[in-house]
């Protein structure tokens, strides 16, 4: 099995966003989709997941409702709220332009900088 | 979901979060066990990919951002458990701060009603009153000037700024409806009611027509007068009265307790057009008898009205300069006049507060005495991972239940203790009506409750045990126990020094009372009746009646059996009233405003025996100073001792240049003593002390309507005064039947009411004292038992080894003596700073700060180390090897 990296600080609530931006989703299943697209190099935080999904209600970006599962229990589902959606864009958009610009200086060439 | 539904629905909440992590928990097992993990492997593995179920729980619950709330709610009810758990302590803190709380409530409430609620008029902030102002006009010792009806007139046109209304505070007589009345007349510009925007309580307030001479004779009734004469107020509409021999027709009834500036005694009876009043005295500019009150009108500022009423005053100064020359007019908020009982309030207000404040020591040091004994239970809790922020504020929620306990008790006791209260003030309160427990009140209760529920808290909580949490846990309650001893001590001394300031303040008023009490009021004040007195009112049309009426009265009353002499007088000793006015020593005045003033009385000759003043030299007045002799006077020894020094001032003559006759020259006749005036207590410390009297058969026949309007009779009677009032009624009705006595006293009365407001004052300094006593012992009683009982072990060794029950008490008092003389010294300077607080604001007050040191200090020191002496006997008593085999 290959290692799997811990989630860097303040990632996770970005990351529960962007899944629950796919449509209503439950605790677990973000969990496990989480694993599935990062092709399980991301170690997802189980133990904080929850905290950060309750977090993220209390703060109005997710909200939240009991429903019936394609298995018929019942289990709680997030689903991004307006403010959630405002939220996401700002942070993706932060996100991106970090890693671009931790990617630029990690490509600098060892000659370039004399 | 708000915090509020997050609060309240906890518990569906937590039943949600489990139901949640199950979900997870089962699926991911699930999911293993198709994976081809085995059952009990695949739940181990569920279980540590999500961690301590409880913990992530919490993390949850932290996450709701509630977390605050519901530790608050839990600190809540666990002070409620703990307070239930010792009843004992929880009655005695609660009775001791419900008392503190309610006494300083009900004297919040006095001050709110009384002193800072606007008058109860819409938008009382834009209502103002204009006052008159002169260089040479002391408005601190005469009080503000009135106005000029043809200055009122001038400024109602001229002002952009704001709407006048004017007032004339005057009396008459009623003689139908009923019996003839002595009524409080005022007669009022037709706006009044519309300035101060009161609906009327019955018909209308004055058209612009009738407010004019020659307009239809209309009056507005007061309220309480309506009420008394008829059935009902609808019925007093379109009826008529009899005022002074005149009929009107009654157009309105004024609202419920009519007062303009909340007076007492300031309520009329009958109100009518000012523009309808003809005396002369409305058209003479040198006359200011109006009272103006305005109101801002709308987008202008009080601010913008004073400018433009000093530009108006310059205008008037220039136009007229013989008599406003140097005359201004000054705008002010209008505000309540509550004369005396603003200082007797704060005061009280002050003491009430020492004893909240003893109060809280006291609960405090019960509280710190009862957190020592639960330090082992709050290091417990440290060790289990409390933080430091949320034992405090445990701590603190449990002072504060303490707290808003005894401030619910304190409102209740308040409310049931508010009406008795205002019943033992002296004289009448002024606006007692507006004193009610209203949201001003509740705000302040609330506020007072809590604060006093951290100031008592907050020690106790700020001391939780931090260092040593080891040392705490192994020692238990008594190891560590001297620590806090200063923290103990630090509330005794407070506690003593607060309680000494209410001792010496109580022992300076009771000082004060006795000499004042002790004093000569210069008069006889045993066997005399005072009476206002009217005159029937046709007989103020000529002088000439006037004075054989006058005569008739006199005669008449001297004739009744047990009537020894009687006299007219217009203005009485120790009663309100008065008539103030500058004289000289010779008739070139260059600055009349620099001349001392004197009080002037005018008087039948037989004032002198009906009084009983003493003829120091010369002769008082007799039948034979009529206007046609040179105008005389009496003067009393102050003045004589003032004006003459050592000389005889008997011969001598004195100028009175406002009196308006006589040339304002005046031969002193005789010299009397000095009459207190101002009351017993106040007459020293007055701004104007020295009298002269004038006679009432000299004043010239344009005088006689006006003095006739303001005469009292005063009769010396062989019997019981009170006993011969309905003879003199009747005897003195006159032959109309309208001439009526009113406003009667005794001077024994007037002089004992003239100490009211100091007894009164030295009745709650008492109480407080007492209470502040009482409660300074229980709580050295309390502080020392409880410091004595952790030494229990240190005194078995000391006796074990030898030392005797003295030195064991001695120990113990030494340590509480050390703890009474830093508080005894601290409330010795403080008592000194309230001494001056006394000697201002309480007349008469004699600086006897050392006499009462004298005797407070060494009743609170007998107090305290008898409060003390119980633990220390006690601990002298201790059996060693018991003591011992505690440790």
């Amino acid at each position: 099995m290959n290692p799997k990296y811990d989630l860097p600080q303040g990632t996770l609530d970005l990351l529960i966003l962007k899944v629950a931006a796919l449509g209503p989703v439950h605790g677990y299943a973000i969990a496990q989709r989480l694993e599935q697209v990062s092709k399980h190099v991301v170690q997802v935080p189980q133990g904080s997941l929850y905290p950060a999904l309750h977090r993220l209600e209390n703060r109005g970006l997710l909200a939240a409702e009991w429903k019936d599962t394609e298995t018929g229990r019942e289990a709680k589902f997030y689903r991004l709220t307006r403010k959630g959606r405002a939220q996401l864009e700002a942070e993706a958009d932060g996100w991106a332009r970090l890693t671009e610009a931790v990617a630029l200086i990690l490509k600098m060439s060892e000659s370039g900088a004399e | 979901m708000n915090w509020l539904q997050r609060l309240f629905r906890r518990e569906k909440m937590e039943q949600q979060l489990d139901k949640e992590l199950q979900f997870h928990l089962e699926n991911h097992v699930a999911e293993l066990m198709r994976a081809g993990v085995p059952g009990p492997d695949a739940r181990r593995r569920a279980r540590l990919a999500i961690g301590w179920p409880e913990e992530v729980k919490e993390e949850c619950r932290d996450a709701r951002g509630t977390r605050w709330l519901e530790d608050a709610w839990q600190d809540f009810r666990y002070a409620l458990r703990t307070l239930r758990q010792k009843p004992g302590f929880a009655a005695i803190a609660l009775l001791t701060l419900g008392l503190g709380i309610g006494a300083t409530t009900i004297m919040f409430t006095l001050v709110n009603g009384v002193l800072l609620k606007p008058l109860p008029f819409p938008e009382p902030q834009r209502l103002i009153a204009v006052h008159g102002h002169s260089a040479d006009w002391n408005a601190a010792v005469f009080g503000e000037q009135n106005l000029s009806y043809l200055d009122f007139l001038d400024c109602t046109i001229a002002s952009r700024s704001a709407d006048l209304g004017a007032m004339l505070m005057d009396g008459g007589s009623v003689s139908q409806p009923g019996d003839p009345e002595y009524v409080a007349l005022r007669e009022i510009s037709a706006n009044l009611f519309s300035v101060v925007q009161v609906p009327l309580a019955q018909g209308r307030a004055f058209l612009p027509e009738e407010d004019k001479s020659g307009g239809p004779p209309a009056a507005i009734l007061g309220y309480g007068f309506a009420r008394r004469h008829f059935a009902s107020l609808a019925e007093a509409v379109g009826a008529s009265i009899v005022l002074d021999d005149k009929r009107y027709t009654v157009v309105g009834v004024a609202p419920e307790g009519f007062r303009l500036y909340g007076q007492s005694g300031e309520e009329g009876d009958v109100y009518t057009p000012l523009g309808q009043y003809s005396p002369k005295l409305l058209q003479n500019r040198h006359i200011h008898p109006l009272r103006i009150v305005g109101r801002v009108r709308f987008g202008k500022t009080i601010g913008e009205a004073q400018a433009e009423f000093g530009l108006i005053g310059q205008q008037l100064a220039k136009e007229f300069a013989d008599t406003n020359g140097g005359r201004t007019f000054r705008v002010q908020p209008l505000r309540p006049s509550t004369g005396e009982a603003g200082p007797t309030l704060w005061l009280l207000l002050g003491a009430v507060t020492l004893v909240l404040l003893i109060a809280c020591a006291n609960v405090a040091s019960l509280l710190l005495a009862r957190a020592v004994s639960r330090e082992r239970e709050l290091a417990m809790r440290v060790a289990l991972g409390a933080t430091r922020g949320r034992l405090v504020r445990q701590c603190l929620t449990e002072s504060a239940v303490l707290g808003i306990a005894g401030g619910v008790l304190g409102v209740l006791l308040a409310a049931g203790a508010l009406r008795p209260f205002m019943g033992l003030w002296p004289g009448e309160l002024p606006r007692a009506e507006q004193v009610q427990l209203d949201w001003r009140v509740l705000v302040f209760a609330t506020v007072v409750a809590f604060l006093s529920g951290v100031l008592f808290g907050a020690a106790p909580a700020l001391r939780a045990p931090f260092k040593n949490i080891e040392r705490a846990l192994r020692a238990g309650m008594r190891g560590i126990a001297g620590g806090n001893r200063r923290l103990h001590a630090a509330f005794i001394v407070a506690e003593i020094a607060l309680a000494i300031i209410l001792l010496v303040s109580a022992g300076m008023l009771g000082r004060t009372l006795l000499h004042l009490a002790s004093l000569d009021p210069g008069v006889d004040v045993r066997n005399v009746l005072v009476a206002r007195f009217a005159l029937s009112p046709a007989t103020l049309a000529d002088p000439g009646n006037t004075r054989a009426a006058w005569k008739e009265v006199l005669e008449r009353a001297r004739a009744m059996p047990g009537v020894k002499a009687v006299a007219t007088v217009d203005t009485f000793p120790m009663r309100e009233g008065d008539n103030e006015q500058a004289y000289s020593l010779s008739p070139d005045v260059t600055d009349e405003s620099k001349l001392p003033y004197a009080l002037l009385t005018s008087v039948s000759p037989d004032y002198l025996r009906v009084m009983g003043l003493r003829l120091l030299g010369g002769r008082f007045f007799d039948e034979f100073d009529t206007p046609a002799r040179t105008p005389v006077i009496v003067i009393d020894d102050v003045l004589a001792h003032d004006a003459f020094g050592g000389q005889d001032p008997v011969g001598k003559r004195l100028w009175i240049p406002q009196m308006g006759y006589g040339g304002n020259v005046f031969q002193i006749i005789g010299v009397v003593n000095h009459v207190r005036h101002w009351g017993l207590g106040a007459d020293d410390q007055a701004k104007i002390r020295a009298q002269i009297y004038y006679p009432f058969s000299q004043l010239p026949d344009n005088f006689m309507r006006r003095w006739s309007q303001l005469m009292s009779i005063a009769v010396r009677t062989e019997i019981p005064p009170l006993g011969l009032l309905a003879p003199l009624r009747s005897a003195l009705k006159g032959e109309t039947g309208d001439q009526v006595l009113y406003e009667v006293h005794t001077m024994e009365q007037l002089a004992s009411d003239s100490l009211a407001s100091q007894r009164f004052l030295l009745l709650l300094f008492g109480i407080f004292a007492a209470v502040a006593l009482l409660l300074a012992c229980v709580g050295i009683y309390g502080v020392l038992a409880y410091l004595t009982g952790q030494r229990i072990p240190e005194m078995g060794v000391r006796i074990a080894l030898g030392a005797r029950a003295a030195d064991v008490i001695w120990l113990v008092l030494r340590q509480s003596l050390s703890m009474i003389v830093v508080g005894v010294a601290l409330g010795t300077a403080a008592a000194l700073a309230a001494e001056r607080i006394l000697l201002r604001y309480v007349s008469g007050m004699q600086p006897s700060a050392a006499i009462s040191f004298a005797v407070m200090i060494p009743l609170l020191l007998a107090a305290a180390l008898l409060a003390s002496f119980v633990p220390a006997r006690r601990a002298s008593r201790i059996d060693p090897v018991v003591a011992l085999r505690q440790e």
